[in-house]
């Protein structure tokens, strides 16, 4: 840090002037304002009008109605029910569905191991150390489609096929087709789930004394217990070719999650390290001073108080990972992007609304997660003062 | 000053003069459509082809483009600007391709694409000829033990995004009663690449394509295309709706090629037989007779500089899909006269 004397002049003078004191603005300024505001309106008027011209012109016309017809493709990989019968719009959401989820799994694998990777990076052991630079490196110094890739071609070479699959208590199978595990078969499986979740955050809450084993384990494990009694379950089968009945986890969804979730780990794990920098020396020595171990400092003093530089450059992450699900169309995972920029763009031939469609959909999810992580940055941050 | 005012009298008057000369010509031939003005314009026909498929539209190493669609592009361009190199290739995405015709980046798109009803009605495109019969085929592993198609019961497929395939066997699926699963990749090299590593049971796409991707297995011996086809693939040449001039142009260039072969008119024999054949129907599809060309307000020799471009239909076929090429039996492809679906309407 240079001290301030270090500064030049005029720097300094204006950092440390206070600011103005509020005036109002004169006719002038306003009048300017209103000016360039109403000829920014006028470009995007005379751009829209442009554009619908031109499309008048070339026969193209804009007409929402085609997402009420009959889809009449599969989807591979699904969270909800879908048959080929169901409408194009009804495709969005599916296929939205997926595309969340992905993200989902790559922003919480990208989170976990950012965290180990700036852990081990700060750690004194020059092994760990040196590990986590090295994969640093390699990692943001690589194209991102390309590890995707990578990843799925790596996946698929280790899994083995489906005739010879590995079995776990011939319940749950892995081969090249998938991860399949037993299904239930009646819903009141989910609901006692539930049930069980929403009792375990109650007690915990209320009994704050007990440990979690008790008062979150015991009622979710018991509701587990409940569920599996209730209903039968759809086990995986050997039926000709590939495995039948149950839920299947594809490796197209493991290849993105790892492939983007690694990626941005590498990213992640910078931004983590710098936030940890931030925090004040004298904070980690005030808590070796109480008698915490080195761990519990990390967990209790100093990562807190990191989260709050990090957020606003973790939030640019995740944003980033939404963005970068669409790289599973590359390899054949079921995302917005595979299911509506190309399967409904090619059999409607509604290039310009679908296209507008996804960008709708990306626009929605990404300022719905920017608008929590900012409401959470904000909340850190009155807390803090 | 005065000197450039005096420059641009003369060159405005000899614009006038120019311009009258062609309104009085324009009584005499049809006007070229806007279309043949634009492409005379530029000096090139701006082809849209496939971005690099074996068989259809491939690059070299030295970055020319060669193919069955290719040849179609050097063969509209020699019938129009009278040298089959003055071709604009514009490579095209599955995804892309009509949109890049609709918004006219390209006058003519001969890219492997399927003719439909909505491509026609929706898009507002002129299919104007069928130049391949496809059908969708399935390349599948040996070891699956199977031999048609409808014992694929519950099998994986994997294809290429963006195209009529997979409606087609969602479509097939649905009137027999099966269930086989698909994955859509958006090129063909990963799709390839995941069904040998064993992801899919087998590959689907056109019969013509099909033969291309077998040629590039590690052991192409442990893959074998199955009998038979899941749907009409007819692959055809496709324009905007609109400019009629530029549709029969386009239409009568694909005829006189197919027209050509019928009459045993080829690639090297075309500049003697326009001279020396006394086969009145020869002499009408080699621009000698009839004045044709003239009727669409090109020169007369335009079916004359198509055929020496490109070769006569059997000779295109033969380069890229005969025994020497991928190997692809011509079935459907060949003319009507030798059990095949090629029927070109009669140069009369």
């Amino acid at each position: 840090m240079s001290t301030p004397a270090s500064l030049p002049a005029g720097n300094g003078r204006g950092l440390a002037r206070p600011p103005p004191p509020a005036r109002r603005p004169s006719f002038k300024a306003v009048a300017w304002q209103v000016l360039a505001m109403l000829a920014v309106a006028g470009l995007i008027a005379w751009a829209a009008r442009n554009a619908g011209d031109a499309l008048a012109r070339r026969n193209i016309d804009v007409d929402f109605a085609f997402l009420l017809t009959r889809a009449g493709f599969d989807i591979p990989f699904t969270l909800t029910t879908w048959a080929s019968s169901d409408s194009y719009g009804y495709a969005l959401w599916v296929a939205g569905l997926n595309t969340v989820l992905a993200a989902a799994l790559a922003i919480l694998l990208a989170t976990l191991l950012g965290l180990v990777l700036a852990l081990m990076r700060l750690s004194a052991n020059p092994l760990a150390a040196w590990t986590a630079r090295a994969t640093v490196e390699l990692l943001r110094n690589t194209p991102q489609l390309l590890q995707v890739v990578f990843w799925y071609f790596a996946v698929l070479q280790v899994l083995p096929g489906p005739r010879a699959s590995l079995a776990l208590g011939g319940a749950v199978f892995l081969n090249v087709r998938g991860l399949f595990f037993p299904a239930p078969l009646s819903p009141w499986f989910g609901y006692a789930l539930g049930a069980g979740v929403l009792l375990a955050l109650g007690l915990s809450r209320l009994l704050p004394r007990l440990p979690l084993t008790l008062t979150a384990g015991a009622p979710l494990l018991g509701a587990t217990a409940l569920a599996g009694a209730l209903t039968g379950w759809d086990l995986p089968a050997m039926r000709g070719f590939n495995f039948a009945g149950g839920w299947r986890l594809p490796p197209e969804l493991l290849a993105l999650v790892l492939g983007i979730g690694i990626y941005t780990a590498a990213f992640v794990s910078e931004n983590i390290r710098a936030s940890i920098g931030a925090v004040g020396w004298g904070q980690r020595e005030a808590a070796r001073s109480l008698g915490l171990s080195p761990g519990r400092s990390m967990r209790l003093v100093v990562l807190p108080q990191a989260l709050r530089t990090l957020l606003p450059p973790l939030t640019n992450h995740y944003l980033n990972i939404i963005k970068s699900t669409t790289l599973g169309a590359a390899i054949a995972y079921p995302e917005i992007l595979q299911i509506f920029a190309r399967t409904v763009l090619n059999q409607s031939g509604r290039a310009i609304e679908t296209m507008t469609l996804v960008l709708g959909v990306f626009l929605a999810v990404n300022l719905l997660v920017s608008a929590a992580m900012n409401r959470w940055d904000r909340r850190l941050a009155f807390q803090g003062r | 000053m005065k000197f450039g005012n005096r420059v641009r009298f003369w060159v405005g008057a000899a614009v006038a003069m120019l311009a009258a000369g062609t309104v009085q010509a324009q009584t005499a031939i049809p006007v070229p459509g806007p279309t043949v003005t634009a492409i005379k314009a530029r000096g090139a026909l701006a082809c849209g082809v496939d971005t690099g498929i074996p068989g259809f539209a491939f690059q070299d190493s030295k970055g020319a483009w060669h193919g069955f669609d290719v040849a179609y592009c050097r063969a509209l361009a020699a019938a129009v600007l009278g040298d089959p190199e003055k071709v604009r290739y514009v490579p095209t995405t599955t995804p892309a391709r009509f949109t890049v015709l609709q918004a006219g980046e390209i006058e003519v798109l001969i890219r492997d694409s399927t003719m439909t009803l909505t491509r026609s009605v929706q898009l507002h495109l002129d299919e104007v000829a069928t130049n391949f019969y496809a059908g969708q085929g399935f390349l599948v592993s040996t070891k699956l033990g199977v031999s048609k198609i409808t014992e694929l019961n519950g099998a994986t497929i994997c294809t290429l995004t963006g195209a009529t395939l997979e409606l087609n066997i969602a479509d097939f699926a649905r009137t027999n009663g099966t269930k086989i699963g698909t994955l859509l990749f958006e090129k063909s090299d990963e799709a390839v690449a995941a069904m040998e590593s064993g992801r899919c049971d087998g590959y689907t796409d056109d019969t013509g394509s099909l033969a291309a991707v077998r040629s590039t297995l590690k052991v192409p011996a442990d893959w074998v295309v199955l009998e038979g086809v899941i749907s009409k693939e007819p692959l055809g040449l496709h324009i905007r709706s609109g400019d009629v001039t530029w549709r029969n142009i386009v239409f009568w260039v694909d005829a006189a090629l197919k027209t050509a072969e019928e009459a045993g008119v080829t690639k090297s024999n075309a500049e003697d037989m326009a001279k020396n054949s006394k086969d009145p129907l020869v002499k009408r599809l080699l621009g000698a007779e009839g004045g044709f060309g003239a009727m669409l307000g090109l020169n007369n020799d335009w079916t004359l500089q198509a055929i020496k471009a490109a070769g006569n239909y059997g000779e295109i076929y033969d380069e890229f899909f005969g025994p020497k090429a991928l190997d692809l039996a011509r079935g459907q492809n060949k003319l009507w006269s030798q059990g095949g679906l090629h029927y070109a309407l009669p140069f009369r």
